[in-house]
């Protein structure tokens, strides 16, 4: 049997209050396996408020500091500027903030983060909604998609706007490093965290992470879906050191995403057209991330 | 100590490099900015040798100072009007996190329409939020409050933030000679920040979480029940100040001449000298009028208020700034604070220097004749009534 190249310490006790099959959940998990325990996190309103349990207990043997939604860029901001300050050497200041409190109402607070160079780590872990409060849409919610807010009825077909990409925005800014990871595959997550641990400067994780109820499928399904998801190319891992892009999972031919798709309530009203719609979007994205990795790897480094 | 001629702005700037700060965070507003101006001097010439984080906006500016102090550094930021007006959501957490953050506030007007005169509209819209708010009347008492606000904010019954206000352009941008201490001075009045309830990388803590209403009135109560030790603490702080540094500015509610008045006024930040002078004047003319400083208006000086309530029927309170549907403030405080004393004089709200207009001694003058009138106690929106307002030329 091949050795795990997973760390085994655990800095999240199982005694936590998230859904059953939660993608966020498990991805702060793997994170931490990732990251050790001189890590603080700073979390702004979103699932993990309160998967975290109320006071006074914590489900993570780390640091925790609860933020406003908008304000996790700036939150990791102060807790560098602080841990310098006070002369605090190989301290991991990190966000976990969801979709909504990044590409949304925390865009501008990312921003800045991004552009002063702060010396950090954000995940965004994108459940492709505001799950927390109730399944409403996101600006990360994915065309089609129904939520509490683009309800199926009176002629509204689902979100009628595409998903924000917040990866080009990210990059934009040139951060020291950034990648998509998908708790499903669990190495690759894992040897990205490792990586970012050990670079200095600006980093950003775009996390997938399904959630059984507000995507509406069988909790059990959770790595299935994940795999799936990054198999149809929906969600292509990949990760970009110095600029430089780099696809970390590739299968030869991509699933279908009616798969994927048929796989969810959220998305049980789509016609065949819609779910062909989605297929030519999704292979034109894929073959645009393979020419950007050709391009990257053809330039003088 | 040297003397120094400085503006509200750098003496705001000064205290902040006397009470080494760690972790200094702002964005840029009007007339706020020179103040972080110069600690980014200071900064850049290793003067001070703190981090200073230049954010994005003033929420930003905050959130900054929240986490970092989360962390266990002293940390300062300042603003004004809109800038403060942003940074409401994360000025509740503040003082919910227990951070001793000290903000610099320079009174400005909030718009629409634009202003950026002397208006305390920007920081009374901040009174219920669990912050120490001090009103300077000169750079002088901008520094040593500064610095006084650090030892109330970080005093182990205390652990609140604090703002140190000053009016816009009457002390941001007007220089007067002020004594700033030496540095050794200053660290023995002030020691470095003591760790409590901060992270500590490699323990497991949460700061913040979030509760049901069963401990969630707990950390209200706590929040309020600190704020009501501030008074004897400031004593204490105040007491110490005078002895190392050699100066007192008198307490939450400093008087003059309040002797056997007939009528009081009760005035903050640069109008109570120009006040102070019409007292002399009125009293010269064996007029019965006195004065009182708001210094401190939060937590109020309730009992301070009451005593000032043995001679006078008639109380005039000089508002910056006016509660729609009410009166000022100052004045509604003011008056709720004599509900309870054993006489019960009449309380008068002058709505004076809004916007930055000039607070005049004529002006002032008016407000005592007012007030040693007959005339029922209302709202006067003085400055409207002496001059008219003109419609259509």
């Amino acid at each position: 049997m091949a050795k795990l190249t997973i760390p085994s310490q655990e800095l999240m006790y199982a005694g936590h209050s998230a859904c059953p099959g939660c993608g966020p959940a498990l991805s702060m998990r793997l994170l931490l396996k990732g990251l050790g325990p001189r890590t603080i996190v700073s979390v702004p309103a979103c699932c993990w408020t309160v998967i975290d349990t109320p006071y006074p207990t914590t489900a993570l043997r780390v640091g925790f500091l609860d933020n406003p939604i908008e304000a996790t860029g700036a939150s990791l901001s102060g807790l560098r500027a602080a841990a310098d300050a006070l002369g605090m050497k190989d301290v991991n200041i990190v966000g976990f903030a969801g979709d909504g409190g990044t590409v949304d109402i925390g865009l501008q607070a990312l921003s800045g983060m991004l552009e002063r160079r702060t010396n950090a780590i954000y995940v965004m872990y994108d459940n492709e909604a505001y799950m927390n409060t109730g399944i409403q849409r996101s600006g990360a919610t994915p065309w089609g998609a129904w939520t509490t807010t683009t309800p199926i009825s009176g002629g509204l077909h689902g979100k009628p706007e595409p998903k924000k990409d917040i990866m080009a925005i990210v990059l934009a800014h040139h951060p020291a490093y950034a990648a998509t990871i998908n708790p499903s595959f669990p190495e690759d997550f894992d040897r990205k965290v490792e990586r970012a641990r050990d670079i200095v400067g600006p980093r950003f994780f775009h996390l997938f992470t399904p959630c059984p109820p507000g995507w509406k499928f069988d909790s059990a399904q959770t790595i299935a879906l994940g795999r799936l998801a990054t198999d149809t190319g929906l969600f292509p891992l990949y990760e970009v050191v110095d600029g430089q892009l780099h696809i970390t999972r590739k299968t030869g031919q991509l699933k279908p995403v009616a798969e994927y798709l048929a796989a969810q309530g959220r998305f049980r009203h789509l016609t065949p057209a819609d779910v062909e719609q989605i297929q030519v979007q999704v292979r034109s994205d894929w073959q645009r991330l393979l020419q950007r990795e050709r391009e990257d790897l053809s330039l003088p480094h | 100590m040297v003397q120094k001629v400085l503006s509200g702005n750098y003496a705001q700037s000064y205290a902040a490099l006397l009470a080494r700060v760690q972790v200094v965070s702002a964005y840029p507003i009007t007339p706020q900015t020179s103040i972080v101006e110069k600690l980014a001097d200071f900064v850049a010439t290793g003067e001070l040798p703190a981090q200073f984080v230049k954010v994005e906006s003033e929420h930003s500016a905050l959130q900054v100072c929240v986490s970092a102090a989360a962390l266990g550094a002293r940390t300062y930021t300042a603003t004004s009007s809109q800038g403060l007006l942003l940074m409401h959501e994360l000025v509740h957490w503040a003082s919910g996190m227990r951070t001793p953050i000290v903000m610099g506030v320079v009174n400005r007007a909030v718009g629409p329409p634009w202003n950026i005169g002397a208006d305390h509209t920007d920081s009374m819209s901040q009174r219920d939020t669990g912050w120490i708010q001090f009103y300077a009347e000169s750079n002088q008492e901008v520094l040593d409050t500064v610095l006084q606000a650090f030892r109330l904010a970080e005093h182990p019954s205390v652990r609140l933030p604090a703002m140190v206000c000053e009016d816009a352009f009457y002390l941001s941008h007007t220089v007067e000679p002020v004594d700033v201490p030496d540095q050794a001075t200053v660290d023995s009045f002030l020691p470095p920040r003591e760790s409590h309830a901060v992270l500590v990388p490699g323990q497991a803590m949460r700061l913040g979480s979030f509760t049901g209403p069963d401990h969630y009135v707990d950390f209200r109560r706590e929040v309020a029940d600190a704020m009501m030790r501030v008074p004897k603490v400031f004593e204490e702080v105040e007491a110490d100040y005078e002895r190392i540094i050699g100066r007192s500015h008198g307490g939450a509610l400093p008087t003059y001449r309040t002797e056997g008045a007939d009528a009081i006024l009760v005035t903050m930040g640069t109008a109570t000298t120009t006040a102070r002078s019409v007292v002399d004047e009125l009293r010269a003319e064996g007029r019965k009028v006195g004065l009182a400083k708001l210094r401190l208006f939060r937590p109020f000086p309730e009992d301070e208020v009451r005593r000032l309530a043995a001679s006078a029927d008639r109380i005039g309170v000089a508002d910056r700034s006016y509660t729609f549907g009410r009166m000022g403030p100052a004045a509604t405080e003011v008056s709720a604070a004599l509900y309870t004393a054993p006489r019960h004089p009449a309380v008068t709200c002058f709505l004076t220097g809004i916007g930055g207009r000039d607070v005049t001694p004529h002006e002032v003058r008016h407000v005592f004749e007012t007030l040693l009138s007959d005339e029922e106690p209302r709202t006067h929106w003085q400055d409207i009534e002496e001059e008219g307002v003109k419609v259509d030329g």
